[in-house]
């Protein structure tokens, strides 16, 4: 798959190791904008570090990021929210204390916080409150609002994560999982909103759940031991005798 | 300057440091296995050299007067640990800092009560109370003693740590206690053992200060906050990091002390120097501190970068 | 649904029917110097003046302390470089309040920018005993100045005046300034945990890499409120200087951070109030104790850890629920 310059997001012989032990190995991936690319694999194949790396808590020895054509490989964490680049987390990590609006505030506010706006009334800005409401709606949590957090069932703090990610405009959004430990109808509920969100965003997905990834995906990378066993649209990867033997193969016999 | 007045600063610095990680070690173990902030630290110190002072006034005999001071502290701080301390393990830095520091504020006063408020002399034991020829120069027998004493103790720690079993369980819960607890050890025990080993250590060193220092209420707290600048300078939960830090502390302490009275005499007039110089040079190793962690925020030992 | 009812609000109960306990509180020092002259003495003015101004500083720490998760113990540094402002500059015949205010704050925002500099780059364990060594830098540093008094302290011939006039002469007097630079300080500190930059503050302590990755330059905003903090405080030793007419560098030891913290617990962490009802109780019990006793520090120190052990959500915390935008 050629890469192109319009790409949302561009990795380029991105690697890492840790003493001996190579856990990101040359790898070279892009992710067109409107579209959801899925990275798929076993266990331990490295997807965590991966995201690690393009969410900026690690770095890689070597290789280039690039997103939208900007180069981010050493950016900051914080400064890649600026430049547009939103994620979920596996484990989820929302502001426990706070409720449903204050959280999704918080992240829309983040790309045009100052540090001196110390004056309450800007938390009632209409606007803004009904940007984030509309973020809450999206994932079907509009009727929570005004709710504490702790009250969120496990899988109702992921759609609260999805809100937060969506409610940044960002222009890319790396999802880390977000169908794992999911009920079935949770799961076709995350399935349609992100089906829905390839119309706005470029999406980078890691996931497990292979029904959804056949659904939902574009195009398909699979990692194993850190390196890109293949790459291509979906129908390719499902058709592809290397990746159902290596990866695939095991989970339609566990499925 | 005399070659005797130089080198016996810079052994004198040796001393201190040596003495500054006899505290540090003991409560870098405690940071880093039981994540605790044990503020009341300096105060074990304090007991330690208290019972020391009392004991030799007693019994005339240093060694049971060091014994006591170490098992004293020891016991004591089994007390604290197993009525109190233990409890609030989990309960989050603020409240270990505010609850070590009430414990401060009230061993400040029971020895107070208990001793009175006038300062305990120590002599020295008679066998080290005389000076030997070290380094071309004479310097007290007693200040050595301490510092081969220290050294015994670092060996000693070395050995426990990393050639033991319960060393290997200590190192192992400071780097993942939960991993600890499903081998089937008990970490409760395992943090008393931590914290009384801890508390040993301050005894220990508050019985051999007790001759060189005059033993009042609060002489703990500022060896206390001395002994967080070298756990934060060597690292949090490294003996290696206290014991270099310890020495490095110490000794940028002592040249301070050195030079600075002879800098402000030649600045202003002789009475002023003299009354300021000991607090600005005890000033000195807290700048050095600011500009250290200016550049490097984990300390002098740490490595940068993510 | 009104913006009234969609503004962000913790999901908290209030106990209080409409009037807020805080309110209680400010109105039972107002009578303090009613109740004070009927009694035809000012010592229970010049008692709850000194509550107030440690009250004061305790509502200051908080904010970073409480609501940011940063746990300060070095604080007092910034009551005593307020009072040796006051004692300084009242040593060189310059008298006028707004100078010595101005002084104070030409002290305490360049160091309280740099100590908040080298200090909020560390971990929180680091944090802690960085802020209590450069507490005891600054204890030094007040002992080593001789031409001020050194470890004896600096006496103050009289209070500040303001534009020329000895207005604060009376206790009275003395007190109203106090009290009404108590309750805008309160009201400033609450401003701020209610605004989008006390939410980023609360948000850090909540969860530090969350608010990191969403994109918030954390350690700006904790600088900010660590220098808001400070003045607080460096306000309320300008206060202290004036009322005790002395400047001592006991006023910045580590036991004195202590005990500010120690108000913060007792009386609530997670309420801007909750620090000055902490400051009512510590200091009345020490007075009364200390009357009694030249030993009341024995009972001082279990009564903190008893606090500690028992009383987490402090006196005022328990009365009025939920964080950071209760009064």
């Amino acid at each position: 798959m050629t890469a192109t310059t319009a790409d949302a997001l561009r990795i380029e012989h991105l690697s890492k190791s840790y003493g001996a032990l190579v856990v990101t190995d040359d790898v070279c991936l892009s992710v067109a904008p409107n579209s959801i690319h899925a990275l798929i694999g076993p266990n331990g194949a490295g997807k965590s570090t991966l995201i690690g790396q393009l969410a900026g808590e690690l770095q890689p020895d070597a290789g280039r990021i690039l997103l939208f054509g900007e180069d981010i490989t050493s950016t900051l964490p914080e400064d890649r929210a600026r430049r547009g680049l939103s994620r979920s987390y596996q484990i989820s990590a929302v502001l426990p204390e706070f409720t449903l609006l204050q959280n999704v505030l918080l992240a829309h506010r983040a790309r045009r916080a100052h540090l001196t706006d110390m004056r309450p009334g800007l938390l009632r800005d209409p606007q803004t409150v009904a940007h984030c409401r509309d973020a809450l709606n999206e994932v079907g949590l509009a009727d929570l609002a005004t709710a504490s957090v702790e009250h969120l069932s496990y899988g109702q703090k992921r759609q609260l994560e999805f809100a937060m990610a969506i409610s940044q405009e960002p222009r890319m959004l790396l999802l880390d999982e977000p169908l794992a430990g999911m009920s079935p109808r949770e799961s076709e509920q995350i399935a349609a909103l992100i089906g829905r969100l390839r119309e706005r965003y470029a999406i980078l997905l890691v996931e497990h759940d292979m029904l959804a990834v056949f659904a939902l995906a574009t195009t398909v990378t699979v990692l194993v031991r850190g390196q890109v066993l293949a790459s291509g649209t979906a129908k390719a990867i499902r058709d592809d005798p290397a990746v159902r033997s290596a990866y695939l193969g095991d989970e339609e016999v566990a499925a | 300057m005399s070659a005797q007045f130089l080198v016996s600063q810079m052994l004198n610095g040796l001393q201190f440091g040596v003495f500054l990680y006899l505290m540090a070690a003991g409560l870098t173990l405690v940071l880093g296995v039981m994540n605790f902030v044990n503020l009341a630290h300096g105060s074990l110190f304090m007991v330690g050299a208290y019972i020391a002072a009392a004991s030799f006034e007693r019994s005339e005999s240093f060694a049971v007067a060091l014994l006591g001071a170490v098992v004293g502290t020891g016991l004591l701080g089994l007390l604290l640990h197993g009525t109190l301390l233990a409890r609030l393990q989990q309960a989050g830095h603020l409240k270990q800092v505010l609850a070590t520091f009430g414990l401060t504020l009230f061993f400040n006063e029971l020895v107070r009560i208990v001793w009175g408020p006038s300062s305990l002399y120590m002599q020295l034991p008679d066998a080290l109370s005389g000076t030997v020829a070290v380094f071309g120069i004479t310097y007290p027998a007693y200040r050595l003693a301490i510092v081969g004493a220290g050294v015994l103790v670092a060996i000693g720690l070395w050995l426990l740590v990393h050639r033991t079993r319960i060393g290997m369980l200590i190192r192992a819960g400071a780097t993942n206690r939960d991993a600890v607890e499903t081998l089937g050890v008990n970490i409760n025990a395992l943090n008393a053992a931590v914290f009384v080993l801890g508390a040993a250590l301050a005894g220990f060193a508050g019985g051999v200060a007790a001759p060189l220092l005059s033993v009042q209420s609060g002489m703990g707290d500022p060896i206390l906050i001395l002994t967080l600048v070298v756990i934060v300078l060597g690292g949090i939960g490294s003996s290696k990091g206290a014991f270099q830090a310890a020495i490095f502390v110490a000794l940028v302490d002592a040249a301070g002390r050195t030079f600075i009275p002879l800098i402000l005499r030649s600045l202003m007039d002789r009475s002023l120097a003299n009354a300021a110089g000991p607090a600005v040079a005890s000033m000195l190793i807290y700048c050095v501190m600011a500009i250290i962690l200016a550049v490097r925020p984990g300390g002098l030992f740490a490595a940068r970068g993510r | 649904m009104t913006i009234e009812t969609a503004l962000p609000n913790p999901a908290a109960t209030r106990t209080g029917r409409g009037i807020p306990p805080a309110l209680f509180v400010f109105a039972l020092l107002a009578a303090v110097p009613f109740v004070s002259t009927w009694l035809g003495t000012s010592y229970y003015m010049t008692l709850f003046s000194r509550i107030m101004i440690l009250g004061m500083a305790a509502i200051g720490l908080n904010l970073i302390l409480g609501f940011g998760g940063l746990v300060s113990l070095g604080h007092a540094l910034y009551i005593g470089v307020g009072a040796y402002a006051v004692g300084i500059l009242s040593r060189y015949g310059i008298v006028d309040l707004g100078a010595h205010l101005a002084f104070m704050l030409a002290l305490v925002v360049p160091v309280a920018c740099g100590i908040g500099w080298v200090s909020l780059r560390t971990r929180g364990l680091g944090f802690i005993m960085i802020t209590m060594a450069f507490g005891q830098m600054f204890y030094f540093l007040a002992v080593s100045l001789k031409i001020y008094g050194g470890d004896e302290g600096l006496v103050i011939q009289a209070r500040s005046l303001i534009t020329g006039r000895g207005l604060l002469e009376t206790p009275a007097a003395f007190y109203g300034l106090v009290l009404a630079l108590l309750a805008a300080t309160a009201w400033i500190v609450h401003t701020l945990t209610r605004s989008p930059f006390g939410l980023v503050l609360s948000g850090a302590r909540q969860s530090e890499q969350r608010m990191r990755t969403l994109g918030y330059p954390l350690l700006r905003y904790r600088l900010a409120a660590y220098v808001i903090s400070a003045v607080i405080a460096g306000l309320a030793g300008c206060l202290l200087a004036d009322l005790t007419l002395f400047a001592s560098p006991e006023y910045m030891s580590w036991t004195q951070s202590g005990t500010l913290v120690a108000m913060i617990v007792l009386g609530g962490l997670g309420t801007t109030v909750g620090p000055l009802v902490g400051a009512i109780v510590l200091l009345l019990l020490e007075e009364v104790l200390s009357s009694r006793t030249d030993h009341w520090l024995v009972i001082v120190g279990p009564t903190i850890v008893a606090i500690v052990l028992f009383a987490s959500r402090g006196l005022y915390g328990a009365l009025a629920s939920g964080r950071g935008s209760e009064p």
